[in-house]
């Protein structure tokens, strides 16, 4: 199916947001008003969002450590968001998460995760959910391709294939975990490849062509809410930043190798080939970012002057009220 | 003497080990240039993400004549590895009926203080005292972080060594030459009349900068650090309170069901320590709550030498 030109700007503007996002807070984390940990996807906007372009609103997400993206694909608001990373009681959160804890229930994003493959069993919890439910609803797994070696991402896909789960299984593919080579970790060249092991269907795809990523969530997300079960989507990505933003971390990765990589920009290259087909005029994608840059000094703005969790609010939310 | 970080002090001890015995080998999702360089990729080897199976992998080469040293980088991650922790390696030797011998050492940091959340700050090892058949260490300066991990890894058994976040920078004399800090002995940080103070791992640190400042006071404060959690050197911790008649404990992690709580029982237990007691025990620990993002909340569960000085006071005025 051939997208609206709407909803393609809409995608090219959500990969731009993430972008722009993820550049701001890394430097608001460097000037000290975001703290702890954060963790970049800038380099792997095309997967966020070519995914969550296939889903509708009431279908669920779940992210990981590098979760910025995922949220600000799947509807997330800037401002909460911002002030989540802000450490501020408006945040998402409430301030008790921070970059990678950030959740938003009420869109169907169900939560980064600190613990490599943690999200996977419970987003299969989902699925089981939206399956029982019956009105077609789907879930999606983000991993990355050192959660695809460990136990619950083999544990999950195998009942969910088992059950006829209504899921997408999504690995982005950066071809490292931190510091460690990806391929020095796994004896396939393709994750995808082990969906043949669980009798579901598993296909590569260009992780930095939105429009690829998008196909091959479409056909999977039909397959899906047809009651046919999960598929496994491989998307080979690459991260542009270090795997954190702290200051002095060492990279192992060749220089050209990066280089590269930001050749394949996934987001010049969706906007140029909006350009070609006419979609699109330099006008007016100078103009789209101008407002995204917009909407996050909002955001700052808004994270700034709102207040800090009182210290006493550390008690609080331990337990639901029931 | 030369003065070197926490950390170093953790690498020296696992590097000098290594090369002392050939059966040992280390484990971790990241393999360090400089222990790659040294040693070689057969005995330092990047594993995939795959806490459990590579704990289970450690526990089987233990028991097959080999000394596995494993990193699960922060405990958090060991959490992954529950099973092949709780109820194989920590059981193995004595339902085995003790047919063989699982020489195996366990890193993991530990601690608060980052502003990392909940699943990253955690000191959980009151949960793995719980368990009987592991070991476990918690040095608060460079000279026991190397003595102890040195015997950790010359130990034929499963020893946790968990190290403090906080203390990662501290610099210490520690000595050129080989030495070991037996597991089970604790080290009097700071000698006192007026009451004990037992600290755990950063908290001693803190313990000593809240005795000094109580010194000005008149009140002398003795700073004990059991350093080892299993075996507990319960003999000193009485020995102390014997001679103080006061208890206080401060620890990072929360009260309950807590190291805290088994060292008060130590000295409640006794009937010649009770005896001594002149006032209740005092435990000052991190709030029950999983540890929160934000600054302002995070300083708010966590003690300090504030709370240590307040808990003190406290010990001092009931009796
Ligand atoms: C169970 C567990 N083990 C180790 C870690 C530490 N860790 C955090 S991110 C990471 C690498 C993850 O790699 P990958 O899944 O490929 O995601 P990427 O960072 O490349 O997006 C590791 C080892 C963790 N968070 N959880
Ligand atoms: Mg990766």
């Amino acid at each position: 199916m051939t997208l609206t030109t709407e909803k393609q700007l809409e995608m090219l503007r959500s990969m731009q947001t993430i972008r722009r996002f993820e550049e701001r807070a890394s430097d608001d984390y460097q000037a000290g008003a975001i703290y702890g940990v954060v963790h970049c996807y800038i380099g792997e906007e095309a997967v966020a969002v070519g995914i969550c372009a296939a889903l509708n609103a009431d279908d669920q997400i779940i992210s990981t450590h590098r979760g910025h993206g995922h949220c600000l694909a799947k509807g997330a608001d800037l401002n909460r968001m911002m002030a989540e990373l802000y450490g501020r009681q408006t945040g998402y959160c409430k301030g008790k998460g921070g970059s990678m804890h950030i959740a938003d229930f009420s869109i169907g994003m169900l939560g980064a995760n600190g613990i490599v493959a943690g999200g996977i069993p419970i987003v299969t919890g989902a699925g089981l959910a939206a399956q029982l439910e019956g009105k077609g609803r789907v879930a999606v797994s983000f991993f990355g391709d050192g959660a695809s070696n460990a136990g619950p991402f083999h544990e999950s896909i195998n009942i969910a294939a088992t059950w006829k789960l209504p899921m997408l299984y999504v690995c982005e593919n950066n071809l490292y975990s931190a510091g460690t080579i990806a391929a020095d970790t796994l004896a396939l060249s393709d994750v995808a490849a082990r969906a043949a092991g669980y009798g579901i269907p598993g296909v590569v795809v260009d992780g930095n062509d939105v429009m690829a990523v998008y196909e091959a969530a479409e056909a999977a997300v039909n397959r899906a809410r047809a009651g046919q079960g999960p598929s496994l989507i491989e998307c080979k990505t690459y991260r542009w930043r270090g795997h954190t933003e702290r200051p002095g971390q060492e990279d192992p990765r060749p220089k050209e190798e990066i280089e590269e990589w930001r050749q394949r920009d996934p987001i010049n290259r969706f906007a140029t080939s909006l350009m070609e087909h006419g979609l699109l005029t330099e006008e007016a994608w100078q103009k789209m970012d101008a407002e995204i840059l917009a909407a996050i000094e909002d955001a700052v703005k808004f994270s700034e002057e709102s207040p800090f969790p009182e210290p006493e609010a550390a008690l609080e939310d331990i337990f639901a009220e029931s | 003497m030369q003065k070197i970080s926490y950390a170093q002090a953790g690498s020296d001890a696992l590097i000098e080990e290594m090369k002392r015995d050939p059966t040992t080998f280390h484990l971790a999702t990241s393999a360090a240039d400089e222990l790659v360089n040294e040693f070689g990729s057969e005995r330092v080897r990047a594993t995939p993400i795959a806490e459990g199976a590579f704990t289970g992998i450690a526990i089987g080469a233990a028991g097959s004549g080999y000394r596995p040293i494993i990193n699960w980088g922060m405990i958090t991650f060991s959490f992954v590895a529950m099973d092949q922790i709780v109820n194989q390696a920590a059981k193995i030797h004595y339902m085995f009926g003790g047919q063989a011998k699982f020489p195996i050492t366990f890193r993991a940091s530990v601690g608060g203080g980052r502003r990392v959340a909940a699943q990253h700050s955690q000191s959980p090892y009151s949960m793995f005292m719980n368990l009987a058949g592991l070991k476990m260490i918690l040095p608060s300066t460079p000279y026991d972080m190397k003595g102890l991990l040195k015997s950790a890894i010359r130990d034929d058994n499963p020893v946790i060594s968990f190290e403090s976040n906080r203390l990662m920078g501290v610099e210490g004399e520690v000595p050129e030459e080989d030495y070991t800090v037996p597991l089970g002995v604790a080290d009097t940080k700071r000698e006192g009349s007026d009451v004990t103070l037992v600290a755990l791992a950063w908290l001693v640190h803190e313990g000593l900068a809240a005795a000094e400042t109580l010194e000005k006071e008149g009140v002398s404060v003795e700073v004990i650090d059991p350093r080892s959690l299993v075996p507990l050197d319960e003999a000193a911790i009485r020995a102390s309170v014997q001679k103080t008649g006061r208890l206080v404990i401060a620890d990072e992690a929360g009260p309950t069901a807590g190291a805290s709580a088994e060292i008060i029982t130590v000295v409640t237990e006794d009937s010649e320590t009770f005896a001594k007691l002149k006032a209740p025990p005092k435990r000052v620990c991190a709030l029950h709550v999983p540890i929160p993002y934000s600054p302002g909340l995070e300083d708010h569960v966590f003690p300090d030498r504030d709370n240590i000085i307040a808990g003190i006071r406290e010990v001092l005025d009931a009796g």
